[in-house]
């Protein structure tokens, strides 16, 4: 653990290029800093953990990336078309636009873009904690509901959907052949016709995942996918999320608490404290990262200065810090971050 | 016994007595809630004031009524108390009962027996009570109640399906009534040129009181759009100059057969078929005219439930959040409820005018709203068949109240049926909220399915929409 402390803090080597790029993000309620001068990169074809004690702002960055709050201050860059430079991602952040289409991807900047234009336009999907699925819908209607876009313009909104063309019955079949895919690889396909709301928890976690998928999303962001699930359904869960990086063009940015979880499956680890990244690695340097150490579990008091001096200077800014008992260091914190967060 | 078993005993035992054992206590309590209610009608009920004949005040006593009333509750008490445990017995069945069923096949060849019904029906009432005797039954119950109907079906759209509470659905069809006729008389258009402009004109108000409204949710768009509905009353009656006021517009050019008038002339519907002329004929036009618009209405409704947008719609009233992390755009998708659950209320509305050749302010009340909401409510959200059935009971009974001329034979020359209605539906959705309290058809039939047989899953997993 010595060493890794002793060790020269570096982002561990990540295979592949940066899918968003979360730039001195900030998120205030009235005087709350739920999140403050957050920057991380979301790289692609890596599924990338964002963990933290509660209240450590987890969900707040979700939601700004999706579109469901909107950033006080930064910079939230989506890259989704191949060999885009900080360049072109300045050139659009200049012109004012929202994002910039091209071909298949594009940049998209989130924080310019309503909720469920993010999800249409930039692909990027979520789940939510407390699981959203449209209960009294069946399991295959969920699916088919989240391909609505791709549906909608088939049916050359409604008019030829009501006429019944063969173009809209081809695009709902290819839409339900999508579904069936799906459910196979989550083992629903003979639940297909029953209500959603009738499923145990956690085949309904796995059809909101698979509901998420089938809006083809570049980044799938997960808000805490093991909660409530017991290890034979963790183990699943872990399978699946692997399938989905390795089989599809998704990239993965979770929440998660299970650390079994997240060490088992993740490539990039980074870890919030009330609202400020103090680590950000591999699994295995976060792990015997001593801040994280400290964060999670606390140090006692004779080690506090130490402890603390190690914080100050990981975060380069004035969060403060959890000492072993209490607010051990005597300035309040500049983030105003809840306290007893942890 | 097992424990359980002598657990649940002594709770039944708890809530209600068996007969026989604790009848006593039962005769007890029905003796005390007949106690409160003479103690409660004694000052209300008991004495009355009325003017006699030599203008002085005087008191009378109606001790047979407070009699009859307190006789009332004790026997309301009994049955009560007696009831309770069939009652928690059919709700306990009905909780067990799966959440998806497979319906039988009995029900389609229903609704095919049903259309076939109500397309014979004019025929029907003209054997059974003569070509004269059945207008009143033509115009006053199946006229009356189709536009009902398709009233239901066309707010359905906006409250069953996509969940959002429309207090102010009258307003789309006064709407459509007043274009119709003002296009109609001004323009001298045809009924067939005014109807799609009236169903248009009102899908356009409907954007329109859409786009500032459909960011508010539950009760603030409920007030909202109550007070629009108030709002097209209130300029309705003001704007003289366009709507001629509260004197309301008359003359409105009756629907023709196709460019056949119904009167007596020689180019006339009577005379170009060799029939004799009668009045009844509009009627019975008036009554398949209805009857095909509202049959549209359902065709149209059933279709687009089963179309990307319709599953947007009832996605919606499930959970919005989700519906916008998938990338729905929740403010078109309410848009385009309440468009066209505003143009059916247009095509109604031009229906309305020309059938009655006037309309005016009077006809577009809140409580017209109300009755419509109420059907919609009463035949179980997003029911189709549901939403028949109570505009039926609701209209179907109001007329039929009009009807009872024989109970004034048994209680007196100065009783009123119809003075009675208001009690009746109040009564009706009180047993409602208790018996069904999500409506008649409260199951949702699957938009799409894998499996064979016409599945319906069971109301409580399904939402009512929150806004």
């Amino acid at each position: 653990m010595s060493a890794a402390a002793a060790s020269p803090r570096h982002y561990a080597p990540l295979r592949h290029v940066p899918l968003v790029a979360i730039e001195h993000m900030t998120m205030r309620f009235g005087g709350l800093t739920a999140v403050d001068d957050l920057s991380f990169e979301v790289r692609r074809g890596d599924i990338t953990a964002l963990i933290g004690p509660n209240g450590a702002g987890k969900t707040t960055v979700f939601n700004c990336i999706t579109g469901f709050y909107k950033p006080s201050s930064g910079r939230i860059a989506l890259a989704s078309a191949e060999g885009v430079t900080s360049a072109d991602v300045a050139r659009v952040t200049r012109s004012g636009q929202r994002y910039h289409v091209n071909g298949n991807g594009g940049v998209f900047l989130l924080e310019r873009m309503p909720d469920f234009e993010i999800a249409a336009r930039a692909r990027v999907a979520r789940t939510f904690q407390n699981i959203r699925l449209f209960t009294g819908m069946t399991v295959l209607e969920n699916l088919v509901v989240a391909q609505h876009n791709r549906l909608m313009h088939a049916s050359g909104f409604s008019l030829l959907g009501l006429l019944g063309t063969a173009g809209y019955r081809r695009a709902e079949r290819a839409a339900v052949e999508r579904a069936l895919y799906w459910l196979d690889t989550i083992g629903l396909t003979a639940r297909a016709d029953d209500p959603a709301g009738d499923l145990p928890y956690g085949d309904q976690r796995r059809l909101e995942i698979a509901r998420a998928m089938c809006t083809d999303p570049v980044l799938l962001c997960l808000d805490e996918p093991a909660a409530g699930l017991n290890p034979r359904e963790s183990a699943d869960l872990n399978t699946l999320l692997r399938k989905i990086r390795d089989g599809h063009a998704t990239s993965i940015l979770l929440i998660e608490h299970d650390m079994s979880v997240v060490m088992e499956i993740s490539d990039h680890v980074v870890v919030l404290e009330h609202g400020a990244k103090i680590s950000d690695g591999t699994p295995d340097f976060v792990k015997n990262d001593p801040t994280v150490i400290a964060a999670y579990l606390g140090v006692d008091e004779s080690e506090e200065p130490a402890a603390e001096a190690e914080i100050e200077a990981a975060q380069r800014r004035g969060a403060r810090k959890a000492g072993g008992n209490g607010n051990g260091s005597g300035k309040p914190g500049t983030n105003g971050s809840p306290g007893g967060a942890r | 016994m097992s424990g359980a078993d002598a657990a649940g005993e002594a709770g039944r035992r708890d809530s209600a007595p068996e007969p026989g054992v604790r009848l006593s206590a039962a005769l007890l309590k029905a003796l005390k809630v007949a106690a409160v209610v003479v103690g409660l009608c004694t000052p209300i009920v008991l004495l009355e004031t009325s003017q006699g004949i030599d203008n002085q005040l005087r008191l009378d006593w109606r001790v047979p009524l407070v009699a009859v009333l307190a006789g009332l509750a004790f026997l309301g008490s009994l049955v009560v108390t007696f009831g309770a445990p069939h009652v928690a017995r059919f709700k306990a069945a009905r909780a067990r009962r799966p959440s998806i069923e497979v319906q039988p096949a009995a029900v389609t060849l229903a609704k095919i027996v049903a259309i076939a019904l109500l397309v014979a029906y004019p025929f029907i009432a003209v054997m059974l009570a003569g070509f004269g005797g059945a207008t009143k039954w033509i115009d006053n119950f199946g006229i009356q109640i189709l536009i009902y109907v398709m009233l239901g079906w066309g707010l359905n759209v906006v409250v069953g399906l996509a969940g959002l509470l429309d207090l102010g659905y009258v307003a789309f069809y006064a709407v459509g009534a007043y274009s119709s006729a003002l296009l109609a008389k001004t323009f001298g258009f045809s009924f067939w040129l005014v109807l799609p402009l009236a169903g248009i004109l009102a899908a356009l108000w409907g954007i329109l009181l859409g786009f500032p409204v459909l960011r508010l949710r539950g009760d603030y768009l409920a007030i909202v759009t109550l007070a629009f509905g108030e709002i097209i009353r209130l300029v309705l009656i003001n704007w003289v100059d366009v709507t001629n006021g509260n004197a309301g517009i008359s003359g409105i050019p009756r629907p023709t057969f196709f460019g056949l008038p119904f009167n007596a002339s020689d180019g006339g519907f009577a005379a170009t078929f060799g029939l004799e002329f009668a009045p009844q004929h509009r009627v019975i036009f008036l009554y398949y005219l209805i009857l095909a618009l509202a049959l549209l209405t359902a065709w149209a409704t059933s279709r687009l439930r089963r179309l990307p947008v319709g599953r947007a719609w009832e996605a919606l009233r499930e959970d919005e959040i989700a519906c916008r992390s998938l990338g729905i755009d929740t403010v078109k998708t309410k848009l385009t409820a309440f468009a066209i659950g505003a143009m059916f209320g247009g095509f109604a509305g031009a229906f309305f005018a020309a059938r009655q050749g006037f309309i005016s302010p009077e006809s577009f009340v809140f409580m017209e709203s109300a009755v419509i909401l109420a059907i919609v409510v009463l035949g179980g959200m997003g029911s189709q068949i549901g939403v028949a059935i109570a505009a039926i009971v609701m209209i179907g009974g109001t007329e039929l109240l009009r009807e009872l001329d024989w109970t004034r034979e048994v209680l007196g020359p100065a009783f009123d049926p119809t003075q009675y209605r208001m009690l009746l539906f109040g009564l009706a959705m009180v047993l409602m909220m208790l018996w069904k309290p999500r409506g008649l058809v409260s199951s949702r039939t699957p938009s799409i399915q894998l499996g064979e047989g016409n599945k319906a899953i069971s109301g409580k997993l399904v939402k009512e929409g929150h806004g």
